[in-house]
């Protein structure tokens, strides 16, 4: 439900991004999705789709990566991966899992833009 | 023309995150225990808090809340009512609460003279986890009218939780209320959390609710 509030997040944060590139086109925006994040990806892609409009991103294609759920278990004193979002147990000793962080992020991993060479600074 | 990739690497919500990182260094700094209520529409979110308001109030404490609607003030004026300082938030559509929110509405409060601050986030299990407002605890409800379900419904917000509240638990028998069902969900989402069995109309619960907050300050 909060899609259309980070699809004109995302666009904020590639936009300001591009200063070193003045009149570049975004073609293609790489995010990284946690299983966790609460977002609807289809929902994600149809706000993405508005909020891009009249920016340096429209026309734009939104790929998601989907990050699986990982935490710790403390009595396996190492970081497990969570196979099911119904039972957040460590799968090797059934023991609870703490510190479940990796599987919510909501990461811009990268942009792919399309530039003329000569406005290019490094 | 050229193609070329940037790498960003930046969180979509780092705004929010930086900002709730800094209300959490004001609220540690000035000693304040500041939770965050979340739970569906309907749960008792507001009649807990008037509750947890008036007793804490009454015993001393001093406590303020923060509360989030998409419109009018009805929840302000009925929490006011305990004698405590109340904020209302009206997000205008917004379905959730978000760090600067939270911090344009603290304006004239003396952190520091408060021992309890709580924020009554918007009814709504989904969005509202994404955000940080800076608290120290979150707390998840779950009325036992809602199916005893909701947090395998629901994973991502009873995961973040810190604590866990069963509210209306004086109607559980007439609505037949499977407790042994709702207890396992919610280990199964978030394993050895606290969970507080309440009714705000009875007081049942309410005591170890409260020897719980007096121990986390």
């Amino acid at each position: 439900m909060h899609e259309l509030s980070l699809a004109s997040s995302i666009v904020d944060a590639v936009t300001e991004s591009l200063a070193p590139y003045p009149g570049a086109r975004v073609k293609e925006v790489r995010l990284r999705v946690g299983a966790l994040a609460a977002v609807e990806e289809e929902s994600l892609q149809f706000c993405f789709g508005i909020a891009t409009e009249n920016t340096p991103l429209a026309g734009a294609a939104l790929v998601i990566a989907i990050v699986p759920v990982g935490g710790h278990c403390p009595a396996c004193a190492k970081d497990v991966e969570i196979a099911s979002l119904r039972s957040f147990r460590c799968p090797v000793c059934g023991g609870p899992v703490e510190n479940t962080s990796r599987g919510r992020e909501l990461e811009i991993d990268s942009i792919e833009i399309e530039d003329k060479e000569e406005t290019v600074q490094s | 023309m050229t193609t070329r990739i940037v790498e960003l690497r930046q969180g979509v919500l780092k705004k929010n995150d930086e900002l709730a990182r800094k209300l959490r260094e004001r609220f540690n700094a000035a000693g304040v225990l500041v939770l965050n209520l979340v739970s569906s529409p309907g749960t008792g979110k507001t009649a807990f808090l008037e509750r947890t308001l008036r007793e804490l109030h009454q015993s001393g404490a001093r406590v303020a809340a923060l509360v989030g609607d998409l419109e009018t003030d009805n929840d302000a004026r009925r929490l006011a009512a305990s004698g405590a300082p109340v904020r209302q938030i009206n997000t205008h559509g917004i379905c959730h609460l978000d760090a600067e929110m939270i911090d344009k509405h603290l304006d004239g409060w003396n952190l520091a003279d408060l021992d309890y601050l709580f924020i009554e986030n918007v009814g709504n299990l989904v969005c509202p986890s994404s955000y940080d407002l800076g608290e120290r605890i979150r707390v998840a409800l779950l009325s036992v009218t809602e199916g005893e379900d909701k947090p395998l419904k629901y994973p991502t917000l009873f995961n973040s939780a810190d604590a866990a509240i069963i509210t209306k638990i004086d109607i559980a028998e007439a609505v037949g209320f499977d407790r042994a069902a709702a207890l396992q969900s919610i280990d199964q989402i978030r394993p050895g959390i606290r969970v507080f069995e309440t009714s705000a109309r009875s007081g049942a619960g309410m005591d170890t609710w409260f020897a719980y907050l007096k121990a986390q300050r």
